[in-house]
Parts: structure tokens; C-alpha cells; sequence
């Protein structure tokens, strides 16, 4: 169960006042707020709900919550923030909602103000700020990587796990352990090269697209072989691959938890870096950053200097399977014969809308089966960094979506997010090989066995 | 009151995560989906079993607090606003399928499960659940059984009456009764069929069982595009006379297509004045046969153009737009009243005329969204708050509702009478009809404990104007509190 109270009380006589409202600087709108008639269709949609039954922990809930904290009628306190903070952000309810409440935008301006209104205690800080200045630095997080290999590698990881330390950790640094995904040392440490011609096929001899690629945070370090794989995709579909060097962290990790100064720095430096780039797309194969990028405009809209750039970049983003969707297919495909399960990430299927192009993109496979898991809407429970921060809810949430992924009997699972994968490989303790979509076509097109 | 004491009495029977106490969640339960009426309650409870709930009822009655059963909250006549310094009862953890006989087409339900999972367990048997209210993906079947739900099928179909065999209730003194039985037939008074529609006056129900009927073989199902609505109401009549059983017979009127497409785009015509869906199922060859007649008939009266569901997806998806046009009312207006009235069949036309005056005469837009085969009408009335509209709307919404009555109909088809209605019972039966009501209700509750101020008229209730929740001017003031 979640606890109603997810944040833990706060201790006195630290940072802002508690119990005061919403400050002035962007709070949840109430012409969005009033947008919701109360009917309810959101319910089923919501994972906290689905655990919990709980209104206050469903998107109605939050929205009256949202309301009555706006309106004076209640202060933002330990009980509201547990509320807000439970939720996913896996905008299933944006979906499922007949009268178009803008819940992504209603919840993206409550975050901030907790993190601005609201004293998180000693350790929920120390815990927060320790995820937030490893995750974004491919540099810090690439020798914590290898330390994590060299763990796995000799044996301490079993070691600790079989004399039951690791039982004994607290909840969320448990979560981080057990998340660690299995990387091998040399993967930590490639790199996507800068450029990446497109590889000419008789029968389109000259690139048929220029594109720059966002190759991320989390996913150069842990998933550098997703990323080779969508580079090798792109060219042999005639696409000319920019990758800029040193493009930092996107600021979707920190968006989504409600830091939006952070954000809104690295939004700008990623700008900065694509903007003067010669390309018809910035390509992103991470559903979570793909979600961030799209919403640059929004995010830099009162920034006069930026307000423009940033609209322009985001409407040049795409996900990968969108651009190959988009492109037919070029270079021969070779069969799979596989069951895939498909796992669909909420930040690509609820926050961005792309749903057929994952499945156009892996239908060009010959002999390939994707089947769609039981209760596809609803989120794995990983969630940006959701599963380090609430490790309760979204391990029964990974647990369930196991559950359904086995109900389906597949070889494999694909899903377009690092998160998910991280998250279900975790669940399926790693019974099943989890990729991503990408990673299917590369093999597809290269006639090797995908796992 | 509940004091310490009691709260830990509550925690101990349910367990602490069960009981809520925080007044800010405490106000999340304060409406349901008729906003307008809001009251916070004392103690929300979330029981997981027929036991927990049980026994949480059996402490409400000793220490004489009211209780209020809560499904998934999207009633639309303030059914399950809680009684100040009561309890809220939610159902909403008790969504287990305890029983399921596909040979027997039956299945054992707790009350918290939704409508729609009912038919999803039952598809992969060939089976489904056939009352369909708009709000099935998230309408509970505990709700259905208290408000007696029927849905767009309910025509051919019948409604939650119908289909629900046995019940297994919690009393308002906490014991534990069955009602019904596993057998389509069963001795003495129908105190299943009493019990069901009561609104929860009369208990609380845990368990479900419900009947199951085999997916029909074939499923036709078109729309009709009508120059006027008094045409697509000559449609209706042609079509019900003729001897043919439509599954179902909806009508949406220009301002609901409207709506219904800005929400989910599902294909209506958006220059037609009034569209039927007409839906038949059946075996193969009669449906076919029958299909034809109706497109005969539609054409007949004038119908402008006709669009047949090719596959199962695009009729998913006109019965998407119709489903989802209620919520999606709230696109082309702040505010608006769902209205649920009955007339006779043969005054459809009339009914919507006048609904057309009355909504001329008051300045406000009234949408209009129904069950035309059962004569259900869904008149939204819409209105903007802040623009001060409020009062009228909600005279309107009244006006239509009495006049329904009027025309020898029913102030509700299915979203019960709840708080919103009370007042206007006397409109539909006399005193000693009343009077028996009451009279049978504290049979069961003399209490009054039941989800009191509902369905019945009272006089505290009615001397207070009914209607849309309006602080009190000393609450503007600060002086006083709702909490």
C-alpha cells in the first residue's frame, strides 16, 4: 500500500514556511483546474488509484486538492504533497479524459511549487539531491557505472544480497540497487561517435535525412548499445546522423520532478547545441526526454530570448520510431521469428500520443509477432526517477505489470523508454531479455539474432 | 462525534490504513459527480471485505452516525454526498471477482468492481454484462445495484433488475443478509428487486451475483442523420412499431454532436440537426433482415444520410462519441446540469419542443443526448457561473425534469434521485405513496442511518432551497466553517 503520507513529516524550523498555499509564480491554473466536471473517467486509468482506491490519490482527487490549496481553502501540506508526489506523472488520465482536462500541465505546475513551498526533510533531500547530481552527468554517472560492474562482476552484489545486507538497506536505496541494470564495463564507456554518414542503398544513393541525435543521460551510459543500434538503424535508412559531443543532460528527469530551474538550464544548453545544426529532426529514442523536449516551447514560453528557439526545436523532435515510421523502410529486413511482447511507455504513448508508429516501425519485421500486454495503459511504475523516490508503489505496480507481461508468454519485451526496461527486467528478474524497438529492426536489418 | 475512541475502534475492525481522517482527504470525498452539493464528512472508511463492512456498519449503528456506501463517486444526483459528521463508506477496495461459472453464465462480484470489467472477465467465454451506462469504464457494479443503472442496451435488454440474481447485504444494524438466490426464481417478496434501485437507503450490498448472456452472433449498427428532430423522433416510433427489438436507439441533437466530436472525433455528421444511432444484435440472418427494414424506415422519414458500421472498431468508436458526450459537454461550455427524465415514447417530439421553448425562454443552450427507444431523456443544460447563470440553469433543469412528469413520465430513467431530486417527489407520487415508502425504508433502517436526506423528501431538506451548493454569506464573510 502507499501511505497516504508519502512525504515524510517535516521536521520544524527548516527552509519556507510549511502549511502556506501556492505562491504566485505559476500555480495550477484555475481555468484548468475548472476544466474538470468531476466525472470520473480518470479513475480507472490511474495507477495510485488502481493501488490504493483512494480519491485523493487519483487524478480527480488531485485536481480538487489542486482546487481547494489554490482557492486558500486548505494549506499545502504534508498529507497534499504525499498526494502529489505519489503520482507517476504517466499522464494515462490526460488519455482517458472525455473533456480535455490539461492534467500534465496542472501537475507540472505543482511540482515546482512544492519544491519551492514545501520543506522536504533532511534525508528526502539528501536522497533527492544525490539522484539529481548523478543521473543528469554522463560523467559522474559513467565511473559510478563501472564501480556498479566491477560490484556485479565480483560477486558483492550476490555476496550482499545472500547474507541479507541488502535487505536491510532502507526502501529507496534498495531500489536503487536492485535497478542497477547489468552493465557490461566496455558499454559504460562508448561513446556515439559526432557524425554518422548515411550508408547509400542502390536504390536511394543519397541521404535522405539529416538528423540530430539527443543520445541522453542515463541511456549513453547504461544503454550505449540502444543507442549504437538506433545510429546503425538511421544510416542504413539513409539518414546522416549528427550526435553533438557534449550535450548534457535534456532536463526531463529534473522537469518531471519539479525542478524546473534545473530544467529550464538544460533546456536552454541542449538548444544551444542542436539549434545551429544543419538537421531535418533532433531524433530521441528515450520516450521520457522525447516528452521534455516536446514541451521545450512550453517550458521556455516567458523567456524572451528563448520563448522562439525553444518552439522551433521542439517542433523539430522526433521519436525514433516516429522518423522511421515516416521513411519507408530502405535497407532489406531479415525475419525474426519471435513473440515480443510490446510494452507501451506512457511518456511516448499518454504524454506524447505516438502509438501506431512503434508498431508500424517492428510490423516491417518478417516473421516477427507483437502482441500488446493486458492493462497496456497502464504505467510500470518506473517513471522518471518514480521508482527511487516512491519504491512502494512502484514495485507493486512493476509486480503487476510483470505479471500481465508473463500472461502473454512472449520470448521478449520491447518498450521505448530505459525507464520501463530498468523497471520490467527488474520485475521479470530478468527471466526475459527487455529491449528496445530499435534494437528489433537493427537486428531485423542486420540479420542477427536480437538477443 | 467520533472521538479518539471511536476512530480506534474503526482502525481496529479495518486497520489503520482504512480509515481516513485528514481533513484535506477527507474534503476529496465531499462530492460526487453532481458537484453542486458537497458535504465533508467525519470519517471516510475503505473496507476489503463483506466482514470489514460489516462491521463498520454494526459501529456506525451503536454509536448512531450516519453512513453514506460510495462506489466510484460519478453519480449525477448527489447520491453519495456524505451527511455532515458522518461516515463515507467506499467500496472502492472491494474490486475482487469471487465467482465465475462460465457454464452457468454467472458471476459473483464485490461491489467495487467496474461495469466495464464485468464484460472484459466474461469476452474471453464469449460472455458479456448487458446493462451499458456511459459510465461504464469507471461506474461501479455497486452503484449499478443501488441506482438500478440501465444504459443504452437497456431497451432490448432490460436493467440492473434484470440482470442481478442475489445480493448479499450489510444491513444498517451490521448483520448480514442474502437476498435473491442462485436460482432465476425465488420464494416470497421480491426483496432483491426492492432492494435494488434503493439508492442505499436500505444497506449496503457486498456481493454481487450477476447473470451473463452470450455475445450476440451478429452486430449491426448505423447512424442516421435527421434534418429535425421531431424527423429522427418519427424514425424512433416507425422503427419501435414495426415489430423490431432494436439492441439499442439513442438520439444526440446538434449541440451534443458538437461536443461529442471536439472530445473524441468519432465521425458525426456535424451539420446534422439530430443523428440516431440505431444498434440491432442478433442471430445472423433476422439481423440482417431487420437492418435492412431499418434503413428502409430511416429513409422513410428523411433521414440525410446514413452511415453503417463497417467493423467492430468503428462501432467502438460511435459508441465512443456517444458515451463520452456527457463529459464532453464540458468543451463547449464551463458549466452545465445533466438532466435524467422519462416521457412516454409517443411524446418524444413534444417533449423536445418544449424542451426547445423552455431553453429559448430562459436565454440558456440545452444539449440534448438520450435513449430514444425507452423514451430516457438526457437534456444538458449549459450555463457559465461566473457569468452569474448559475440560479437559472438549475430552475431550468427542474422545470424540464417536472415537465417530464407532466407528460406522464419519471423525474429519473436511471441517475437516481439521490439529494438533487428529493424535493420534487411530491411532483411525481402522493402523500400516502410517500408515506409507504418511508414506512418500508425504516423496516430495514429504523434508524434513519441509510444514507439519510436522499431519495425521500424531508422537511429540514426541503424548507432549504434546493439546489447547487452556495456558501452561506457568513462563510464568505470567515465567520464560519463547512468542515
Amino acid at each position: 500500500m502507499i501511505s497516504p503520507h508519502g512525504t515524510p513529516d517535516p521536521q520544524p524550523g527548516q527552509g519556507p514556511a510549511q502549511g502556506q498555499g501556492f505562491d504566485a509564480h505559476d500555480p495550477p491554473s484555475p481555468d484548468l483546474i475548472s476544466d474538470c466536471v468531476h466525472c470520473g473517467f480518470c479513475l480507472p486509468a490511474c495507477p495510485t488509484y488502481a493501488l490504493t482506491g483512494e480519491e485523493m490519490n487519483s487524478p480527480r482527487g488531485r485536481i480538487y486538492q489542486m482546487k481547494l490549496i489554490g482557492e486558500g481553502e486548505a494549506p499545502l501540506d504534508a498529507a497534499a504533497v504525499g498526494h502529489f508526489d505519489n503520482c507517476l506523472g504517466c499522464m494515462a488520465c490526460v488519455t482517458a479524459c472525455p473533456s480535455g482536462v490539461q492534467y500534465d500541465r496542472l501537475i507540472q505546475s505543482v511540482r515546482p511549487q512544492i519544491e519551492r513551498n514545501w520543506a522536504r526533510t533532511r534525508a528526502d533531500r539528501a536522497f533527492r539531491g544525490l539522484i539529481f547530481r548523478l543521473f543528469p552527468y554522463p560523467r559522474r554517472l559513467r565511473p559510478a557505472a563501472a564501480l556498479g560492474a566491477l560490484y556485479q562482476r565480483l560477486g558483492v552484489r550476490r555476496l550482499l544480497q545472500r547474507t541479507g545486507v541488502t535487505r536491510r538497506l532502507p526502501a529507496r536505496l534498495r531500489a536503487l540497487e536492485a535497478l542497477m541494470p547489468d552493465v557490461p564495463l566496455r558499454s559504460a564507456l562508448r561513446r556515439t561517435p559526432a557524425h554518422s554518414p548515411a550508408r547509400g542503398q542502390a536504390s536511394a544513393p543519397a541521404a535522405r535525412r539529416t538528423v540530430g541525435m539527443v543520445t541522453g543521460c542515463v541511456q549513453q551510459v547504461f544503454f550505449a548499445h540502444v543507442n549504437e543500434a538506433t545510429v546503425r538503424v538511421l544510416t542504413a535508412e539513409g539518414c546522416d546522423v549528427v550526435a553533438p559531443r557534449e550535450q548534457g543532460c535534456c532536463g526531463a528527469l529534473s522537469e518531471h520532478a519539479g525542478r524546473e530551474e534545473e530544467a529550464v538550464v538544460r533546456a536552454k544548453r541542449l538548444i544551444e547545441t542542436f539549434e545551429d545544426l544543419e538537421v531535418d529532426a533532433v531524433v530521441v529514442n528515450v520516450a521520457g526526454c522525447g516528452s521534455a523536449l516536446k514541451e521545450y516551447g512550453r517550458l521556455l514560453a516567458g523567456d524572451p530570448e528563448f520563448a522562439e528557439r525553444a518552439e522551433r526545436f521542439a517542433a523539430k523532435v522526433r521519436d525514433v520510431s516516429e522518423l522511421l515510421a515516416e521513411l519507408p523502410p530502405l535497407a532489406p529486413r531479415h525475419p525474426v521469428p519471435a513473440r515480443l511482447a510490446h510494452h507501451e511507455a506512457c511518456h511516448l504513448a499518454h504524454a506524447q500520443g505516438v502509438r501506431r508508429a512503434p508498431r508500424e516501425v517492428l510490423s516491417a519485421v518478417p516473421e516477427l509477432e507483437v502482441v500488446d500486454i493486458p492493462e497496456s495503459d497502464m504505467c510500470c511504475g518506473s517513471a522518471g526517477v518514480y521508482n527511487l523516490v516512491q519504491p512502494e508503489s512502484a514495485e507493486e505496480l512493476g509486480r503487476r505489470k510483470a505479471a500481465h507481461v508473463r500472461s502473454t508468454a512472449p520470448e521478449a519485451v520491447v518498450t521505448a523508454n530505459p525507464g520501463c526496461l530498468l523497471q520490467i527486467s527488474r520485475h521479470l528478474d530478468s527471466e526475459l531479455p527487455v529491449l528496445h524497438p530499435v534494437q528489433v529492426v537493427d537486428a531485423s536489418i542486420r540479420g542477427v539474432k536480437p538477443w | 462525534m467520533i472521538d479518539t475512541a471511536l476512530r480506534k475502534r474503526f482502525e481496529a475492525a479495518l486497520g489503520r490504513d482504512a480509515v481516513l481522517t485528514d481533513p484535506l482527504q477527507l474534503r476529496t470525498y465531499e462530492c460526487d459527480g453532481l458537484t453542486g452539493f458537497r458535504e465533508v464528512p467525519a470519517l471516510v472508511l475503505l473496507p476489503r471485505t463483506t466482514e470489514q463492512v460489516a462491521a463498520a456498519v454494526a459501529l456506525c449503528a451503536e454509536a448512531e452516525l450516519p453512513f453514506v456506501a460510495r462506489g466510484a463517486g460519478t453519480g449525477l444526483s448527489g447520491g453519495a454526498v456524505p451527511v455532515a459528521q458522518g461516515v463515507v463508506i467506499s467500496l472502492a477496495r472491494m474490486r475482487q471477482v469471487l465467482e465465475f461459472d462460465p457454464d452457468d453464465r454467472t458471476m459473483v462480484l464485490q461491489p467495487g468492481v467496474t461495469n466495464a470489467e464485468i464484460s472484459k472477465v466474461a469476452a474471453p467465454h464469449g460472455l458479456y454484462y448487458a446493462p451499458d451506462p456511459s459510465s461504464q469504464v469507471v461506474c461501479t457494479i455497486g452503484g449499478n445495484v443501488a441506482e438500478n443503472s440501465g444504459g443504452a442496451h437497456c431497451v432490448k435488454y432490460g436493467f440492473t433488475v434484470h440482470h442481478v440474481t442475489a445480493l448479499t447485504v450489510v444491513l444498517p444494524d451490521g448483520s448480514v443478509v442474502r437476498l435473491g438466490g442462485d436460482a432465476p426464481e425465488t420464494a416470497g417478496p421480491d426483496l432483491r428487486g426492492l432492494f435494488i434501485g434503493s439508492e442505499g437507503t436500505l444497506g449496503i450490498a457486498t456481493e454481487i451475483r450477476v447473470r451473463l448472456l452470450r455475445t450476440p452472433q451478429s452486430v449491426r449498427t448505423l447512424v442516421a442523420d435527421f434534418p429535425t428532430v421531431e424527423a429522427a423522433g418519427e424514425a424512433v416510433s416507425g422503427i419501435m412499431a414495426s415489430g423490431i427489438v432494436p439492441a439499442a436507439v439513442e438520439m444526440l441533437d446538434a449541440l451534443a454532436i458538437e461536443a461529442s466530436e471536439a472530445a473524441v472525433q468519432a465521425g458525426y455528421s456535424l451539420d446534422a440537426t439530430a443523428a440516431l444511432v440505431v444498434e440491432l444484435d442478433g442471430m445472423e440472418d433476422e439481423c440482417e433482415e431487420q437492418f435492412e427494414r431499418v434503413v428502409a424506415l430511416c429513409r422513410e422519414k428523411g433521414t440525410t444520410h446514413i452511415r453503417i458500421a463497417t467493423d467492430a472498431e468503428e462501432r467502438a468508436r460511435i459508441w465512443k462519441g456517444r458515451k463520452a458526450a456527457f463529459a464532453a459537454v464540458g468543451r463547449i461550455s464551463p458549466d452545465y446540469f445533466v438532466q435524467d427524465g422519462v416521457v412516454p415514447r409517443t411524446r418524444l417530439a413534444e417533449a423536445l419542443s418544449r424542451i426547445a421553448a423552455m431553453s429559448r425562454a430562459e436565454g440558456l443552450r440545452v444539449a440534448n443526448v438520450f435513449h430514444a427507444g425507452d423514451g430516457n431523456l438526457h437534456p444538458l443544460v449549459l450555463f457559465d457561473e461566473q457569468a452569474g447563470e448559475a440560479e437559472r440553469a438549475e430552475r431550468l433543469s427542474s422545470e424540464i425534469a417536472e415537465m417530464c412528469v407532466e407528460l406522464g413520465g419519471s423525474l429519473s430513467g436511471e441517475h437516481g434521485i439521490g439529494l438533487d431530486k428529493a424535493c420534487s417527489m411530491p411532483k411525481m407520487f402522493g402523500e400516502e405513496d410517500l408515506a409507504v415508502m418511508g414506512r418500508l425504508r425504516s423496516s430495514f433502517d429504523p434508524g434513519g442511518l441509510a444514507n439519510p436526506g436522499k431519495v425521500l423528501p424531508t422537511p429540514r431538506l426541503c424548507g432549504e432551497s434546493p439546489g447547487r451548493y452556495r456558501p452561506h454569506p457568513l462563510e464568505t464573510a470567515g465567520v464560519i466553517e463547512r468542515w
